[in-house]
């Protein structure tokens, strides 16, 4: 009891009032900063017309109507590509890149993270390497060699290349090292399990946090992917162009074009507000050693 | 049993050479490469490739139509030499990553060290508040609206009532305010990955060495953030590094929404701009793997540099 007051006593010691409220300013500064032009999205996209094209223009709105998201999904029914098509193609390549890549980028984590071959050191170095450039650095040599493997114009341009992001293998690898426990595998190679079964059947159900964070964000990714270079087919192409379509259509839709951002950015909100303990715990091995 | 077995292994290295020892540790362990084969192998071709593969065509004047042939380091020399957008371009690359990396970076650790102590739910919303934009689409258009070249917009609306102006200023085609306001949207939407790294490395220091510290005189959170917190998660500010490095030079998207294509005087002309331009409209794939190679050098080099510096911390 004595020891328990002691700690907390410490603890008021050394937090002082003046960096409490210094951290409380700062902290509501950028707080307004980074949720006004949020806020100002989800005002535009209830106001009415007479609202929208008010002077002098208000923040807030004050008569709230659906009447925007109503003028998008006119919009919609009007393009020449029915908008269904648009969405089953985000949908179809989200989903097929994204258990792809699980399923691959897992089992090679599984590997470099817990069998010892020769080489699986410089693999993840090499690897790890990848994270320090930007993907745009290769696109334009991609694009050459997808055409070379006739992949141009198809769905598989989107989701192949989705099967070997960097960041989910990394995070995948990084969380075995540290969740998954040798003693475990061990026991299960003992028993003569295979390591394809000990990587599916012990392995896997030890490291669910991570794997949702590998589906969040390469669903992330592919669900806000816009217009390709490596697709021109108009029926191919995905939710997030055609949205950006309907708000390239000028000031005339700045009521559809906000409701339509509404709508876009409310999916991979949900899921990080479902999957956020899952995500940081992933994080919590992120870190890079050397 | 098991001991036998071991004691097997350990006298017959002895007797193997280096090189028969990897053989047969690469036979004994044939299912890892099968595992590893079908990721090795789209990171190869996804990844790898492209790399190489850029830096043989930079040297060649390669433009999808004809036989490409070889012409060494022209391509370089009219970059530095001949090419005055690429300078604006390298110059306007280097301000963003400068000022977006660092300010991001910092940015990013100190909302997450700020909101360590809270209680969790309200760590959860105000962690949400703060990664919501970077994982948003294109909800940065939004500063389009706000920054509206005319006096519906409502920062020039604001401006004028306040009396600050006479006439509404077109943010996004004047040369003088593209770049800060570019670099603006970019700081709006950079809290990401290596903000939730941060988050989870704060999360999971022991306690107990605060308390230690707290023994040993540790007096402050100032003090505590030096000497405790920030070499407990270096491997954390690390990874965040890397993370925030590879995003500020890769900033490129943002700019063309906003401010079109090329922007105004191409006052935000990055290289990404550059190269998306040669390569992807003007087809003089040569010279535009060259410029890759460029911005490839460029960001390992900056990530190079910034880990050895980290790697001192607390040291």
């Amino acid at each position: 009891m004595a020891r328990l007051r002691t700690r907390k006593h410490k603890v008021v010691l050394s937090r002082s009032a003046g960096g409490d409220i210094g951290i409380t300013l700062v902290l509501t500064l950028l707080g307004l900063f980074m949720v006004l032009p949020m806020v100002y999205v989800l005002m535009q996209a209830f106001k009415p017309l007479d609202e929208l094209w008010m002077y002098p223009p208000r923040f807030y709105v004050m008569k709230p109507t659906v009447t925007n998201f109503k003028d998008l999904f006119t919009l919609m029914n009007t393009s020449w590509v029915p908008f269904s098509r648009y969405i089953f193609n985000t949908i179809f390549t989200s989903v097929m890149g994204t258990f792809g890549h699980l399923f691959i980028a897992s089992m090679c984590a599984y590997a470099l993270a817990k069998i010892k071959f020769p080489g699986r050191g410089w693999i993840f170095k090499t690897i790890q390497t990848s994270l320090m450039f930007h993907s745009t650095v290769t696109a334009i040599t991609s694009f050459i060699l997808m055409s070379a493997f006739h992949m141009i114009d198809t769905y598989w341009a989107i989701i192949i290349p989705a099967w070997g992001y960097t960041l989910g293998l990394y995070l995948m690898k990084q969380f075995m090292d540290t969740n998954v426990t040798d003693a475990v595998l061990e026991s299960a190679r003992l028993d003569g399990a295979s390591e394809l079964r000990t990587y599916w059947v012990i392995a896997m159900p030890m490291v669910k946090p991570a794997w949702m964070t590998l589906i969040i964000y390469s669903f992330q990714t592919l669900w806000n992917a816009g217009s390709s270079i490596y697709i021109y087919s108009e029926q191919l192409k995905s939710f997030n162009y055609a949205i950006g379509q309907i708000t390239a259509g000028g000031i005339k839709r700045a009521g559809a074009s906000a409701a339509a951002t509404v709508l876009m950015m409310l999916v991979p909100i949900m899921v990080f507000v479902i999957s956020q303990s899952n995500i940081i715990e992933t994080m919590g091995s992120s870190g890079m050693k050397d | 049993m098991t001991k036998n077995t071991a004691k097997k292994k350990a006298v017959s290295r002895k007797d193997l050479t280096y090189r028969q020892w990897i053989w047969k540790e690469m036979k004994r362990n044939w299912v890892a490469y099968l595992m590893i084969l079908p990721y090795v192998l789209i990171f190869t071709i996804f990844t790898v490739a492209p790399v190489l593969l850029s830096i043989v065509i930079s040297f060649t004047d390669f433009n999808m139509l004809q036989m490409p042939n070889i012409v060494w380091l022209n391509n370089y020399i009219n970059l530095f030499f001949a090419d005055d957008i690429f300078l604006i371009a390298l110059k306007n690359t280097f301000v963003f990553a400068v000022v977006v990396g660092p300010v991001s970076y910092l940015m990013s650790f100190l909302v997450a060290w700020f909101i360590n102590e809270l209680s969790p739910r309200i760590r959860a919303i105000v962690t949400l508040i703060f990664y919501a934009p970077s994982i948003s689409g294109q909800v940065y258009l939004i500063w389009g609206t706000l920054f509206s070249a005319d006096s519906y917009g409502w920062v020039n609306a604001t401006l004028l009532e306040l009396g600050f102006i006479d006439t509404p200023i077109a943010f996004f085609q004047d040369a003088d305010w593209v770049m800060p306001l570019c670099i603006v949207v970019a700081l709006w939407t950079s809290l990401g990955t290596s903000f939730l790294a941060f988050i989870a490395g704060l999360q999971g220091i022991d306690r107990s060495l605060y308390e230690a510290g707290a023994v040993d005189g540790v007096k402050n959170r100032w003090q505590e953030l030096w000497y405790i917190t920030l070499p407990s998660m270096r491997p954390q500010l690390m990874f965040g590094a890397i993370m925030a490095i590879t995003g500020s030079f890769g900033f490129g998207g943002v700019v063309t929404a906003l401010c079109g294509f090329p922007s105004v005087e191409y006052a935000a002309h990055t290289i990404v701009h550059h190269l998306e331009d040669y390569g992807g409209s003007r087809y003089e794939i040569g010279y535009s793997s060259a410029i890759a190679v460029v911005l490839f050098v460029i960001m390992i080099s900056a990530n190079m540099i910034v880990k050895k510096a980290l790697s001192k911390v607390g040291n």
